[in-house]
């Protein structure tokens, strides 16, 4: 048997020197005259060990990471083409703690093979929910997903259901499935992972959305900084299309759904639904005026389901192994498995899928292993630019939606940026107000001008300039933005500035250091 | 510096790409990638004939091609490095990064250095946020990034 080496193609293994790793594995398999098939495949997701490289033995796969060009000679001298023992040596992948202690749904696959390769998509059971969807009604597939409890992905938690039941209910000529693969969201690289590890899920899952609400057109908005995952898309696209997934008879069934991949063009913006809308119609990513909603009038006024990559993702699971296996996973209200996406001053960084439930706490300091640098934490962002920012005394909050907003943060996309002691939680408050400010579509006024004043108040601050009146100017300006912006961009910047003041009050008073300091 | 080509070839590759695109639904976008592709940047002499083949008037076409970071009005260096200045990789010291790569460089965000080899641009994220802090060099992802990396691609974009 020739000797399988998986070296991951993922931009994340990428930029940490796959492509090296594979440039001196390819050279020394050449010198040592040794015949081995070199597949690229997808991250697992353990980004703290990549790029890692794994070996299919007789016993199963054998993990080395994370591994240097340097290392590759003495891999060779080690024998692990037969998973012999070197210091990157990390025994059967899915034995490693980080990737052993997830529920694996969504991301079940990823990773783990060649993602273009359709028959290895099959294998592991891939397009098992299409073909149960597509001998369904219509109803029972809207049903089914409903029964699930499956919320939107994308961050506003939207029961997925009760979306494509709308679209379902109006008529129309022509629906839409549109895929929000905008993920501009810092410290969430979940949507980028299955685009680049799995692609076929994601088209499976729109397909199933088109034959449940008689879209027969998708098409899937990704940002322009993931050129990765465009081609990967395109090209999975087109397989799809060649063996019959995507079509005028989708697995041969009388149902039509084609799809198309889209690239934006760098406004973080566009990740709001409406925006991306306008954008796909080739207009300024203005946000629109809700009602009406884009289920009854979204892409050029037609029916429209617009759901994130996580959601869709979700879906062939669902309609594989049944509503209530989904179900069974989480806690509340917030059923099934979640994406955590572990990013930022940590240890253990990567992608983490389990059921709702953990605390942040058990995500930080088990799963994450505390600071990169090694310092104490000292604040978690959760849920992207628009997530507040946690303290320790809030680690205890357990990873669902309803508790996070409890307290005042949401869980968004579920990225989670944590930050050590040299964080200046006046200075991350500055930036999310600037960053409204850049990525404003300017449509309405809370958000475009009361970002950029919002920047001004707290340079006031940081300069010891009126503080208490600055504070409470901040505060008001917070409530406005809060609550008279259109859309979340506005309407949640509030968030990490709001929760910067009220967790970390002492980074914001005069402080003679600070002063003293410039 | 970089050659412009004549207003009348502009012209004639523009009217190319759009009845390339023109049919897809929503052309506007695809049609615009395809322009900065093919000129590296999106040329004032396209606007008019993108207006003309898509029915819109200048107006909307300018107010689209203005609205995006992505579309530059004039060409971009040989190289364009774009460093990560969203949160993830702030918690592990982006600022420092990018002051230090300025300095190098001698330039600023959005500027290009006077030879013309490199542009340098902030983004707000590579969805590379567990190997911060990262950086886009011409496509190619780069994680991790210290002082060492910068000296490569400083030295690499210098070249």
């Amino acid at each position: 048997m020739i000797p399988r080496i998986y070296i991951p193609g993922d931009s994340g293994a990428l930029a940490l020197g796959a492509e090296k790793v594979a440039k001196a594995i390819r050279a020394e398999l050449a010198e040592r005259g040794i015949e081995a098939k070199i597949v690229r495949n997808g991250s697992r997701g353990a980004y703290f060990l990549e790029p890692m490289v794994e070996v299919a033995t007789a016993e199963g796969r054998v993990a080395y990471g994370p591994v240097k060009p340097s290392d590759v000679k003495s891999l060779f001298d080690s024998g692990f083409l037969k998973g012999g023992h070197h210091k990157r040596w990390l025994g059967a992948p899915d034995k490693i703690p980080f990737l052993a202690k997830q529920t694996r749904l969504t991301f079940a696959r990823c990773g783990i093979n060649d993602p273009l390769s359709l028959d290895a998509y099959k294998s592991l059971g891939g397009l098992k929910g299409l073909q149960n969807a597509v001998a369904m009604a219509p109803l029972d597939i809207v049903k089914q997903v409903t029964e699930s409890g499956l919320r939107g992905r994308g961050g506003a938690g939207f029961p997925t259901g009760i979306k494509w039941k709308t679209v379902l209910d109006t008529a129309g000529e022509r629906k839409y499935i549109v895929c929000n693969a905008d993920e501009g969201d810092s410290a969430t690289f979940a949507d980028r992972m299955i685009m680049e590890g799995d692609p076929f899920v994601l088209i499976e899952g729109m397909a199933i959305a088109g034959i449940a609400t008689g879209a027969t057109k998708g098409f899937v908005y990704i940002r322009s900084e993931y050129p990765h995952a465009v081609a990967v898309m395109n090209k999975a696209v087109e397989f799809a299309r060649k063996a019959g997934v995507l079509g005028v008879n989708v697995l041969g069934s009388p149902n039509a759904f084609d799809m198309e991949i889209r690239v934006g063009a760098g406004a973080y913006v566009c990740g709001e639904e409406t925006s991306l809308l306008n954008s796909l119609e080739g207009k300024r990513g203005v946000v629109r005026a809700k009602p009406p909603l884009p289920a009854i009038q979204g892409l050029f006024g037609k029916p429209t389901v617009i759901n994130n990559v996580i959601s869709l993702a979700s879906v062939p699971i669902i309609m594989d192994k049944g509503a209530a296996f989904y179900k069974d996973f989480g806690m509340g209200r917030s059923r099934g498995t979640i994406p955590i996406q572990i990013a930022g001053n940590v240890k253990h960084g990567g992608l983490f899928e389990t059921a709702f439930g953990l605390t942040l706490g058990e995500i930080v300091d088990d799963i994450g292993g505390g600071t990169a640098t090694g310092r104490p934490v000292k604040a978690v962002q959760v849920g992207g630019p628009l997530g507040a920012y946690f303290p320790r005394a809030l680690f205890d909050t357990p990873f669902d939606y309803e508790e996070f907003a409890k307290r005042d943060g949401l869980i968004g996309h579920a990225g989670i940026t944590v930050f050590d002691d040299t964080a200046d939680m006046l200075k991350q408050a500055r930036f999310a107000m600037e960053f409204c400010a850049i990525e404003s579509c300017g449509k309405c006024t809370p958000c475009r001008i009361g970002s950029t004043r919002g920047v001004e108040t707290i340079d006031r601050l940081a300069a010891g300039i009126e503080p208490e009146k600055n504070l409470a100017l901040v505060t008001d300006l917070c409530n406005t933005m809060k609550f008279g912006s259109l859309c979340a961009l506005g309407g949640f910047t509030p968030y990490p500035v709001m929760s910067s003041i009220t967790h970390f009050p002492e980074d914001f008073k005069p402080a003679p250091a600070r002063v003293a300091a410039e | 510096m970089t050659m412009q080509p004549a207003s009348t070839e502009i012209q004639s590759r523009t009217a190319a790409i759009i009845q390339e695109l023109k049919d897809l639904e929503g052309p506007l976008l695809p049609i615009l990638h395809g322009i900065q592709e093919e000129f590296g940047h999106v040329p004032q002499d396209a606007v008019p004939v993108i207006a003309d083949g898509l029915n819109l008037s200048r107006a909307e076409v300018h107010g689209v091609v203005t609205f995006y970071h992505d579309f530059r009005a004039r060409p971009a260096g040989r190289h364009v490095l774009k460093l990560c200045q969203a949160e993830a990789c702030q918690s592990m010291g982006s600022d420092a990064i990018a002051a230090k790569v300025k300095q190098l460089l001698g330039i600023d965000f959005h500027e290009t250095t006077r030879d013309g080899s490199v542009t340098l641009e902030p983004v707000y994220c590579l969805g590379l946020c567990a190997c911060s802090p990262s950086a886009m060099l011409d496509g190619e992802v780069i994680g991790r990034l210290d002082d060492e990396k910068i000296e490569e691609i400083v030295a690499e974009v210098r070249s």
